[in-house]
């Protein structure tokens, strides 16, 4: 295992995009660069260890090589909600298999702007309005993924598509496995959800818990412009069906990320904020909670490690278990539901893989197990704010 | 023609091809027979097509062997199931098979064909074997989706056919999406959406059914009438039973499912039709002998006197052996032999199914995810290997 972690200078590339890490660093500076491999050779096979294949395709926050040219590389500023756009606009560019479908993603544009314009350039068969039937536009997508088209479905709210549940789980999921291999469903699944502002409870729905047991999907959640947009490349060019979950209140944030083409790894957890006392597990939106919070925790003399796990299924066991070797406390933060949430099943992994390495029970905070309220305080309450992560912080750390 | 020869190969033993080549020489097996259609079809929104039908005597005596062959397949599945050879639930197409030969007769092997679970025949049909067919129903590695799949997921991805689905009518929308893929790509094809009764029902069906139409998809929904819906008799589920005509704006035809040659002539029309006026609905009204699946009698819905009537009048493999020896295109003894050498033949292929492999253990992993950029599957744990990817 320790022979994994390796840095790698100059990685030869037989891929054909370029390697990117150039995004600022927005906290300090990690001084062991994590650089994961994710390329093997097709003709080895692994034995229980992992070797270090040629081709980087991921990119970490903190990267000290890149420290110094990192402040020259110019890059854009966009909202998060352009970042998906640019995604989805080149890699539409890039193959025509891509398509959109979803309810006003043509003309409309999208109710959240992501699909703006798309229409207008690549025409309506491409940037398909859908009538308001999640079934069956699911499940056309999926027979037109099983063809070899690459569609992207957008549920205008995460919550509409428990009307695709069967869809997603049983035909999306599960095709490639009972066809024995023969059928690939390519597509992606995206839409927000999370809890917004005050849209009650139908609207703030988190279904990261529910699609989490389907057998043959991957989720990732995107949580700043830089990685919403390399997940959307990901996601697009994976041949397995991918569930990416954005967070309604994020579509805003600014940022300014590469010129340059990349993606992003769709396994990996992203270092936010190396640290020494505590590992800090969380995604989308609660990661700016937990910033927020680490930022009173630095005043007290805490040193917090935090991560974006962006990877919901499969987890990366890998960096958190690195992390959870190195601290021997873990927290984390989540605004799914307490029963059966991602947090929930993060517990059971950790806890069966790094028990040894624990120095006390792992905490879970995540939103109370409530339909969402509309009242304000209310809201704010079923949510983890970062007041209530200082507090758990503090007790951990004792 | 040459498909058909090349179907009829892909069944044919080189035994038998004797016996049609000197038939089918001596009596010019391309000269065309007009055969009128048992019944007139009947339209909704839309000009029914002519009952005469053109056809060969090289088609009509494939059509009989094909038929037996399917018939003779789903016999020996009953008889496997029964054995606990095959598990689980087993849906037999016995009585329906004039609908799967019949609509192969009109299509290429580029049209795509989806359906729900009562899909053997017309996996057969389109160019499966039967030691996969055998395979696959009793868990073996050679079957079509590697032991994997089972009864209600037989899937053919290089001849069109997209299985195979156990959820009642999840395959509609589906096979709407077939025909997207086929517009989007400017195909000149068109896919053939099966669904039952039962199915007829489901709201998803009339979602992809607005979704067709509204973009003139080449989706043809073939409803496969067999009157009942696993115990429920048609007219105590739907509230009007006259399926071709449920989809209001979308024309539809009825057809008499146990008629070969209809099907055969509304296949080829509504091919057309759907690929200059997007989609339209076909009521194939047909029959099957055994209950919804092995699990069910198949008797306490419905008498002992209606099966063996429907089995006696409207046969559909009884209807092509009258129309052979009026035609005195092969004699008594000849349909005898080739009804014995079709049983050789799924017995060959069920004895070699019995020595396939079951399923090794490793393939529990495999095919959950596709290896593809950068994709490996050890669960959610990277350090322990599970199961080494193909």
């Amino acid at each position: 295992m320790a022979a994994m972690l390796q840095s790698v200078g100059v990685a030869s590339i037989s891929f054909p995009l370029s390697e990117h890490s150039t995004k600022l660093p927005a906290f300090a500076v990690c001084s062991l660069p994590v650089i994961r491999s994710e390329r093997s050779s097709i003709s080895d096979s692994i034995h229980g260890t992992r070797r270090i294949g040629k081709i980087i395709t991921k990119a970490v926050t903190a990267q000290a090589e890149n420290s110094a040219s990192a402040a020259s590389k110019p890059g854009h500023e966009l909202l998060l909600f352009e970042a998906l756009r640019e995604g989805l606009e080149e890699e539409m560019d890039r193959d025509p298999r891509v398509c959109v479908m979803g309810e006003d993603v043509g003309h409309y544009g999208g109710s959240y702007k992501v699909t703006k314009g798309l229409a207008k350039k690549f025409g309506d068969l491409r940037v398909l309005d859908t009538p308001i039937a999640e079934n069956s536009f699911t499940g056309m997508a999926i027979g037109a993924a099983m063809t070899g088209l690459r569609p992207v479905v957008e549920g205008m709210n995460m919550g509409f598509l428990l009307l695709a549940f069967n869809q997603i789980s049983d035909n999306c999921g599960m095709l490639h496995y009972t066809s024995g291999g023969q059928f690939t469903i390519p597509t992606v699944i995206r839409g927000p959800g999370g809890v917004g502002r005050q849209l009650g409870a139908e609207h703030s729905h988190r279904l990261e818990s529910y699609f989490q047991s389907i057998p043959g999907i991957q989720m990732v959640a995107c949580s700043t412009p830089y990685n919403a947009k390399g997940l959307m490349k990901a996601a697009i060019r994976s041949e397995n069906p991918v569930v990416l979950f954005e967070h309604v209140l994020l579509y805003n944030l600014k940022e300014r990320i590469p010129d340059e083409e990349y993606l992003l790894s769709l396994e990996e957890a992203e270092m936010v904020r190396p640290g020494e006392h505590v590992t800090i597990l969380t995604y989308s939106r609660m990661r700016y909670h937990v910033m927020q919070a680490a930022k009173t925790l630095v005043n007290k003399g805490y040193d917090p490690e935090v991560i974006d796990i962006r990877s919901l299924k499969p987890f990366d066991l890998y960096t958190i278990g690195n992390s959870v070797k190195k601290t021997h406390r873990v927290l984390i933060v989540e605004e799914c539901m307490r029963t059966g949430g991602i947090g929930a099943s993060l517990t059971a992994a950790i806890n069966e893989n790094f028990h040894d390495y624990l120095d006390a029970p792992i905490v879970c905070l995540s939103s109370q197990d409530v339909p969402t309220p509309y009242a304000g305080t209310l809201e704010e309450w079923t949510v983890v704010q970062p007041a209530q992560i200082v507090a758990a912080v503090e007790q951990l750390c004792q | 023609m040459a498909q058909l020869t090349h179907r009829s190969a892909n069944l044919l033993k080189p035994i038998s091809a004797a016996v049609f080549a000197t038939r089918g020489l001596t009596t010019a097996s391309t000269t065309p027979i007009t055969v009128e259609t048992s019944l007139p079809f009947t339209g909704h929104k839309i000009d029914p097509p002519s009952r005469s039908v053109e056809t060969t005597p090289q088609e009509l005596l494939s059509f009989y062997r094909d038929m037996a062959l399917m018939r003779r397949m789903e016999i020996a599945a009953d008889s496997l199931y029964k054995a606990k050879l095959i598990r689980g639930f087993c849906h037999l197409y016995d009585g329906q098979e004039a609908v799967a030969v019949g609509m192969e007769a009109a299509i290429t092997k580029k049209d795509c064909i989806i359906t729900a679970y009562r899909d053997h025949c017309i996996y057969l049909g389109r160019g499966g074997t039967l030691l996969e067919t055998f395979s696959e129903l009793m868990g073996r590695k050679d079957g079509c989706s590697k032991g994997k799949g089972g009864s209600m997921h037989f899937y053919k991805k290089d001849s069109g056919f997209y299985g195979g689905h156990g959820i009642v009518g999840a395959q509609i929308p589906l096979g709407c999406g077939l025909a997207f893929a086929q517009k989007y790509n400017k195909e000149e094809h068109v896919t053939f959406a099966m669904y039952g009764d039962g199915a007829a029902n489901q709201g998803q069906l009339f979602e992809a059914l607005n979704m067709a139409a509204l973009w003139d998809l080449p989706a043809i929904l073939v409803c496969e009438n067999n009157h009942y819906g696993m115990g429920t008799a048609e007219w105590r589920a739907a509230k009007s039973p006259a399926y071709y005509k449920r989809g209001d704006y979308v024309p539809g035809l009825k057809v008499d499912g146990m008629d070969a040659f209809a099907v055969k002539q509304a296949c080829k029309f509504a091919k057309e039709h759907a690929l200059k006026n997007g989609p339209i609905i076909l009521e194939m009204d047909t029959y099957r002998y055994h209950g919804h699946s092995m699990s069910d009698p198949g008797s306490t819905y419905r008498t002992r006197d209606e099966i063996t009537g429907v089995r006696q009048e409207r046969d559909p493999i009884e209807r092509i052996r009258k129309l052979i020896l009026a035609h005195d295109l092969a004699t008594e003894k000849e349909l005898k032999d080739t009804e014995k050498e079709v049983r050789k033949e799924v017995d060959e292929a069920i004895a070699k199914a019995k020595e396939s492999p079951l399923a090794d253990p490793s393939e529990l992993f495999t095919n959950v995810y596709v290896k593809g950029f950068g994709v490996e599957s050890f669960g959610a744990d990277r350090k322990e290997v599970r199961a080494v990817l193909p």
